[in-house]
C-alpha cells in the first residue's frame, strides 16, 4: 500500500526568552527530515533559534463546538480579576 | 437551503465573518466556503510552484554571482510562497495528493503568466519588476481575508515578496543605465511582459463572475480594474525614473482622474492562453508531472527508511 509522509507542524522560538510559536506545517517521512525542512522554509531570514516539530496526528484539539462549556464559565468569574476588589484610593502600592 | 437550521448557522457565520472575526479550520463552515477556499488557495500555490519554472531557466546563467544568489533565493522563497499555501489549503481537508493530482491533471489552473517564455536575462528583471509586482497588489488585501491560515500564509509571504521586485527592479535599472544593447533588451522584455502583466489581475469587472461573493468573504477587497489601474498608476513613473517606454500608445495621463488611461487589453489572448494555447503551458506541465513522477522512488524510499528505523528504535 502506498504511503505518503505524514504532516509536522513546526514551532519556532523567534529569540530566547520567547515562547516557541506555531510557524505552520509540512510533509516530511521522519522527525528528522521535518527538522530540516523547516529550518529551510520557515526560518530563512533568522526567524528563530530553535525549532520543535511535532507530527500533527499527536496534537489533540478542542472542538470549536464545545467552545461555550469549555470556556463561557470563565466569562462570570470576574472575582478573579483584581478590578473585582474595591478599595479606598488612598491604599497604595496594590 | 430548505433546513432552517442551516439557514441560521449560515446566517450566523457570515455575520461573524462581516464583524471581521476569522474563520479557523475546526470552525463549522457552508460547504460553499470550503470549496471555493480550497480552489483559490491552491490555484495561489500551484502559480507559486509553477512560477518557478521560468525563473529557474536562468539560474545558472545569472551574469554575476550577486545575481545568482539573489535569484536563487527568490526561487527558493516561492517554492516556500507555494508550501504556505499548499498546508493552509490542506486545512481544508484536502490532502496534498489530491491538489497535486488537480493540477497534474489540468483539473486545476495557475496564474497564466508563467506560461511565457523567459528569452533573455531582462526577462528576470522584468518578472520580478512586472510579475512579483502585480502579484504584491493582489496579495496584500488578502493578509486581511477571513480564513485564518490563508490570512496568516499572506502574510507571510507579502513580507518576502518585497525583495522580489526590487531585486528584479534593479536588474532593469542596470540593463536600462547600461549599453545600447542592453538598454534595448530590457525595453524589449518590458514590451514582452507588459501587457500580460495586466492580465493578471484577470477579466474586467464587467465580465468577472463570483465577485460578490469573494468580497463578503473576503477573498478580494478591490475589484480586478480597481488592482489593475492601481499596478498602472504605480508603475509608469518607474518606467519613466530609469528611461523605458511603456508599450501602449494610449497610455495617457488624465488629470481628472488622477490616474492613467490605458489602452485596450488583448483578452483573446488571455483566454487562449487560459485554455492552454500559451507558448509554455505544455512545457511547464511536462516539468510538474515529470518532476513528480521522477521524484516517486525517492519519497517511498525516504518513507521505506523512516519506518524501518522506528521499528528498529522499538526493538532496543
Ligand atoms: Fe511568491
Ligand atoms: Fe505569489
Ligand atoms: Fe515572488
Amino acid at each position: 500500500m502506498k504511503k505518503n509522509w505524514p504532516l509536522w507542524e513546526v514551532f519556532v522560538r523567534s529569540k530566547n526568552g520567547l515562547e516557541h510559536r506555531h510557524f505552520g506545517s509540512l510533509h516530511a517521512a521522519d522527525a528528522e527530515m521535518a527538522l530540516e525542512n523547516a529550518r529551510d522554509v520557515y526560518t530563512r531570514r533568522n526567524e528563530g533559534v530553535s525549532i520543535w516539530v511535532v507530527e500533527s496526528k499527536n496534537i489533540t484539539a478542542s472542538n470549536p463546538e464545545n467552545n461555550g462549556e469549555l470556556f463561557e464559565p470563565a466569562q462570570n468569574k470576574i472575582y478573579r480579576h483584581p478590578t473585582f476588589y474595591d478599595l479606598p484610593d488612598e491604599v497604595k502600592h496594590m | 437551503m430548505n433546513d432552517p437550521q442551516q439557514a441560521i448557522r449560515e446566517k450566523q457565520f457570515e455575520a461573524k465573518i462581516a464583524r471581521d472575526e476569522k474563520i479557523e479550520p475546526k470552525d463549522w463552515m457552508p460547504e460553499k466556503y470550503r470549496q471555493t477556499h480550497i480552489r483559490q488557495i491552491s490555484q495561489h500555490a500551484h502559480s507559486e510552484v509553477v512560477g518557478m519554472l521560468p525563473e529557474g531557466n536562468w539560474i545558472t546563467r545569472a551574469p554575476t554571482l550577486r545575481r545568482k544568489v539573489a535569484l536563487l533565493a527568490k526561487v527558493q522563497d516561492e517554492a516556500g510562497h507555494g508550501l504556505y499555501l499548499y498546508a493552509a489549503c490542506e486545512t481544508l481537508g484536502v490532502s496534498r495528493d489530491e491538489l497535486y493530482e488537480q493540477l497534474h491533471s489540468g483539473k486545476a489552473k495557475y496564474s497564466s503568466i508563467f506560461n511565457y517564455p523567459t528569452i533573455t536575462w531582462a526577462d528576470i528583471g522584468a518578472i520580478g519588476w512586472l510579475v512579483d509586482g502585480a502579484a504584491i497588489i493582489n496579495q496584500v488585501p488578502l493578509c486581511n481575508t477571513s480564513y485564518g491560515p490563508y490570512a496568516r500564509a499572506m502574510i507571510r509571504v507579502c513580507k518576502e515578496e518585497s525583495f522580489h521586485q526590487r531585486q528584479g527592479y534593479e536588474i532593469m535599472m542596470k540593463l536600462a543605465n547600461g549599453t545600447p544593447e542592453q538598454k534595448a533588451m530590457a525595453q524589449d522584455a518590458l514590451n514582452r511582459w507588459w501587457w500580460p502583466s495586466l492580465m493578471m489581475f484577470g477579466p474586467t469587472d464587467a465580465e468577472s463572475v463570483h465577485t460578490e461573493q469573494s468580497m463578503k468573504w473576503k477573498l478580494k477587497r478591490k475589484s480586478n480594474d480597481e488592482l489593475r489601474q492601481q499596478f498602472i498608476d504605480q508603475t509608469v513613473p518607474q518606467a519613466e525614473l530609469i528611461g523605458l517606454t511603456i508599450p501602449d500608445p494610449d497610455l495617457k495621463w488624465n488629470e481628472a482622474r488622477q490616474s492613467y488611461d490605458f489602452g485596450p487589453i488583448d483578452w483573446d489572448e488571455f483566454w487562449q492562453v487560459v485554455k492552454g494555447h500559451g507558448p509554455c503551458n505544455k512545457e511547464r506541465m511536462n516539468a510538474r508531472v515529470s518532476a513528480w513522477k521522477e521524484g516517486e522512488w525517492v519519497r517511498d524510499a525516504a518513507m521505506c527508511y523512516a519506518e524501518k528505523k522506528a521499528a528498529k528504535k522499538e526493538v532496543v
